[in-house]
């Protein structure tokens, strides 16, 4: 909780505020807590305040594991500040542990003299050994380097029910509101927005509603009443550029952004997937957005959701199928149909711990080398990687441009860390937006399914339902101009090659490289996908210590960017920090014959700001 | 499958017919399926260019190449999801998937079970010969069990699949049988096929003469054909045989072959009832030697199609006044206003 802090009474004179310049915050308990509702209101509560924001939802992939134990329990983690943000946050100033697994979990990455608040009601013996605690942390004196506040969440919480005559079970429910209303007294939150969105949610049953509104405004009013709390804390709001905001996942925003392409191509959305984690809540968002011409088909696996979308690709939909790595690996035989037959597919990856199943709800981005060279032959497809949530929205977009200009395939990688995340999105508006018209090929005169383009290469879109130009198309090599079957030696070069070269020539559209900090110098931090804004904190703390220090992202990931070469020519070193064991640094180092340096980690978590500051200091000191 | 007929040209046979050679092996029972496709299609009367055929792999999945319509000769057992794709979102045209027991059954089973139970108003033509035959000869999930193959030296230890009862099982709307040879039946099954609204499944009986010759020799052969083949017609006794003496019945929860006379008289021969679940199922289990076998329509029954069901659910959406107002949709939820500082 980095602060200036200027202390001044509240009217009551009561207590004090000291204001922040910035707060991260972490909501922890069981999975069937609530923590990531508490979480996500506190977030909305924070963005009404007009704070900069970056959160990091964490859960278990079980959807109950047993009640009190260390594999369920479920973190929310968020970053809000007064001024531009780039993550959630390395460490949490303010630790809320509903239980002692939940404190168990998370109580290592709490520095020092950090908040702890906890509810002692749950340290029960049952609990502390579910937790696997020897003793009671409470009483044992290991929690002393923290400012820990015992609250008696569970006891107030029933307290202001009791009269309401609902079971335990349904009262214990609300405990996740009762740590949202004290942390939203404790960081001046309103918690206005809350009670509407409950009004709204639980409008059938109103019991329900009563017992959440009670104790939201319990616990915030024991946090201004109760003498356990001295001082609140003010989090004043960011400046950021005038328009309108609202809140954003990686999921919606890439959803958002598919629908608004569709749309500006005047055709209908069509999504073909199959239910896997983190990428589920796109079918879910989509699924809902009838009215804008989008049809969901929920597949009976993988390869038909991508199968699918091939075929309503061939008819002329803009075609989706969205999965996570194992899915596409399912899905990599049709991808490399659609590259066969040239037909527009967007494969949204949402990335995921692996190999196999490995961890499904933990963020990696380790299916880079899978979406460049995981099909047989000799198979490009162009990758995007959006850099933020908010971001997911225009490449998603930008994704549906580039298959339908090029006629092919292209990759949008996300993973779970912008999935679930959330930022601020400056609300674009619809006219303002790019327009591309999809041209169908009509004109029977001088047609061939492979007549190509003479600038983007590719070939033409000609749908079922066109007279005179009914044709075949198949996954066997064809020939270069009819697209008829051909097994000539020479031709299949030449088509290896042009399919090649059409990828390739995508690089003409790719913007200017940003680079933020100097044109040139020691260090070049390069990074691609949600990395971005751990990369970029990490360089901006370099920068303000005097290196010379510069950070490139890429959102182009095939092909790359024409003026990266260029870029990493002026840089003494590059680091490359990567949640994989080093595939893009492969990919730059086998391009550029650059001696790029990986940063890697794999423990399903995204950088901490420190960890890159720490390598990329350790690789300055080797220059001079 | 129905699906509203342009007023298209009058269409022959020969506007059917690709520039393409075609490339199964000579005598291969699959030019005979195309000759009678080719026949149907213009009495069907879809323009040319709102019909599409897609296959996946196998001798049958060239099918596409051969028929001047649009065509997507795709990946092996994934036709039919292709196929739903397409149809989801241009119910307007006439889809037909073909397949064979490997691509349908073996590679592509789940696709084919699924696109069944979702009843995707398309048609689906497999052609079973019971072999692999693209791949040079090894057995298939519908080979008998013991076949010897060059995967099977010893013969195979597998049971097969009977794709008549799979199409049942996942509540198929529309199944039937035919025969490559039997050109008039298979027209017909053909335009039954055709007309059916949601997923028209068709299994044909397909002769592989290098791989698997005389698979079906039983029911093909001239002198042998009448007491082989059942033909099921809605409505009418279940008689077969060159004499029309012989017929099925019920013998407690199976059926039975008997011969009219001494005793046995038609009331007690089972009718045919193309609505009748478990009478189909019963038919589909119907194996030679012991049973001549059925061809014609096992069951059709009317059921909302997902395409139809899926269109309704979009066009009502798009009913609605703010239907495709993207800055209502950008803003949705809690939003906010950062005012110019």
């Amino acid at each position: 909780m980095r602060s200036g802090s200027t202390a001044a009474s509240t009217a009551s004179g009561v207590k004090v505020i000291e204001e922040r310049d910035e707060v991260v915050i972490r909501f922890a308990g069981d999975s069937g807590d609530g923590m990531q509702l508490a979480g996500m209101h506190f977030t909305t509560e924070s963005a009404l305040a007009g704070n900069d924001l970056s959160t990091l939802p964490d859960f278990p992939a079980e959807i109950r594991a047993p009640a009190g134990t260390l594999a369920g329990v479920s973190g929310f983690q968020l970053h809000f500040s007064s001024h531009d943000i780039f993550t959630p946050g390395d460490q949490p100033d303010v630790l809320v542990a509903m239980n002692p697994a939940a404190l168990k979990v998370n109580i290592a990455d709490l520095p020092a003299n950090g908040i702890l608040i906890v509810d002692k009601e749950q340290f029960t013996e049952q609990n502390l050994s579910k937790a696997e605690f020897a003793s009671n942390p409470l009483a044992d004196g290991s929690l002393d380097r923290y400012q820990v506040f015992e609250v008696s969440i569970t006891k107030l919480t029933i307290n202001a029910l009791n009269e309401m005559g609902l079971p335990t079970r349904t009262m214990m429910r609300s405990r996740n509101f009762f740590a949202l209303g004290l942390t939203s007294w404790l960081f001046q939150r309103p918690i206005e927005p809350t009670l509407e969105w409950i009004e709204k949610r639980f409008r059938k049953t109103p019991d329900i509603a009563e017992a959440n509104r009670r104790v939201i405004r319990a616990g915030y009013n024991y946090g201004e009443t109760a003498e356990v709390f001295r001082t609140a804390y003010k989090v004043k709001a960011a400046p950021i550029a005038p328009g309108r905001y609202r809140n954003i996942t990686g999921n919606t925003a890439a959803a958002l952004g598919l629908v608004a392409a569709a749309q500006r191509a005047g055709r209908p959305l069509f999504l073909g997937s199959y239910p896997i984690t983190p990428a589920s809540d796109i079918l879910h968002e989509l699924a809902t957005l009838k009215p804008f011409d989008v049809y969901t088909f929920q597949a009976e696996d993988e390869i038909a959701g991508v199968g699918s979308a091939l075929g309503a690709a061939f008819g002329g939909a803009i075609a989706v199928t969205t999965t996570s790595g194992p899915g596409i690996c399912l899905k990599a035989e049709t991808i490399n149909l659609a590259v066969s037959v040239e037909l527009p597919l967007i494969i949204a990856d949402i990335q995921r711990g692996g190999p196999s199943t490995g961890l499904p709800t933990k963020t990696e981005q380790a299916d880079l080398m899978l979406a460049m060279y995981g099909r047989n032959s000799d198979s490009p497809v162009p990758i995007l990687a959006p850099a933020t949530p908010a971001e997911c929205f225009h490449m998603a977009f930008e994704a549906v441009r580039i298959a339908v200009t090029y006629m092919t395939p292209v990759f949008l990688l996300s993973d779970g860390y912008l999935a679930n995340g959330a930022e601020p999105w400056a609300i674009p508006k619809a006219a303002e937006l790019p327009e591309f018209k999809v041209r169908f090929r009509t004109d029977p005169a001088g047609y061939y399914p492979y007549l190509r383009d003479a600038e983007t290469l590719s070939r033409p879109w000609a749908i079922p339902g066109t007279p005179g130009l009914e044709h075949r198309i198949g996954g066997l090599e064809k020939d270069y101009l009819t697209g008829n079957v051909s097994y000539a030696p020479a031709n299949h070069e030449q088509m290896v090659r042009v399919r090649g070269r059409k990828i390739a020539g995508i690089a003409r559209e790719i913007p200017p490289t940003e680079l933020n900090g100097p044109a040139q110098g020691d260090l070049l931090l390069l990074g691609w996908g949600s990395t971005y804004g751990a990369i970029e904190a990490a360089a901006r703390t370099l920068q303000k210590q005097g290196k010379s220090v510069a950070h490139a992202h890429i959102r182009y990931v095939n092909p790359l960017p024409p003026d990266l070469g260029e870029i990493l020519a002026r840089f003494a070193r590059v680091l490359v920090p990567e949640l994989n064991m080093g595939q893009l640094v492969r990919l730059i180092r086998a391009e550029y014959l650059v001696d790029a340096i990986g940063l890697n980690k794999v423990q399903g978590q995204p950088f901490k700001v420190s960890e890159i500051v720490r390598r990329a200091e350790a690789l300055l000191e080797t220059i001079r | 499958m129905t699906t509203l007929s342009n007023a298209a040209p009058a269409l022959n046979r020969k506007d059917f017919i690709t520039d393409q050679d075609v490339r199964w092996c000579p005598g291969c029972g699959d030019y005979s399926i195309l000759a009678q496709v080719q026949k149907v299609m213009p009495e069907l009367g879809y323009a040319r260019e709102n019909i599409v055929f897609v296959s996946g792999i196998g001798c049958s999945s060239r099918f596409p190449y051969y028929m001047n319509t649009y065509g997507f000769h795709s990946i092996h057992g994934r036709a039919p999801a292709i196929a739903t794709g397409l149809k989801a979102t241009r119910p307007e045209l006439s889809v037909w998937v073909v397949t064979g027991d490997g691509d349908g059954l073996s590679i592509g089973g789940n696709h084919f079970l699924h696109v069944l139970r979702r009843n995707v108003d398309i048609n689906i033509l497999m052609f079973n010969n019971r072999i692999y035959g693209l791949t040079k000869g090894q057995y298939s999930p519908t080979s008998e069990r013991g076949k010897v193959t060059k995967s099977t030296p010893v013969g195979s230890i597998d049971y097969p699949l009977h794709p008549i009862s799979v199409a049942l099982g996942a509540e198929g709307t529309f199944v039937a049988r035919s025969v490559d040879v039997e050109a008039k039946h298979l027209q017909e099954m053909i335009r039954r096929a055709d007309e059916h609204r949601g997923t028209s499944f068709i299994e044909i009986l397909q002769n592989c003469n290098i791989f698997n010759d005389g698979a079906f020799a039983n029911i093909t052969d001239k002198d042998g054909k009448a007491d082989n083949q059942l033909l099921l017609e809605h409505g009418r006794p279940l008689l077969f045989g060159k004499n029309h003496d012989k017929g099925i019945r019920m013998a407690g929860h199976k059926l039975e072959v008997v011969t009219l006379g001494n005793g046995v008289d038609e009331s007690q021969i089972l009718v045919h009832d193309e609505t009748d679940d478990a009478l189909a199922f019963l038919l589909s289990t119907m194996q030679p030697p012991a049973f001549p076998t059925p061809l014609g329509v096992f069951r059709a029954v009317e059921r909302e199609a997902y395409d139809t069901a899926l269109q309704h659910q979009v066009e009502h959406a798009k009913q609605r006044a703010d239907a495709g107002d993207l800055d209502e949709l950008f803003g949705r939820g809690d939003t906010w206003e950062v005012p110019p500082s």
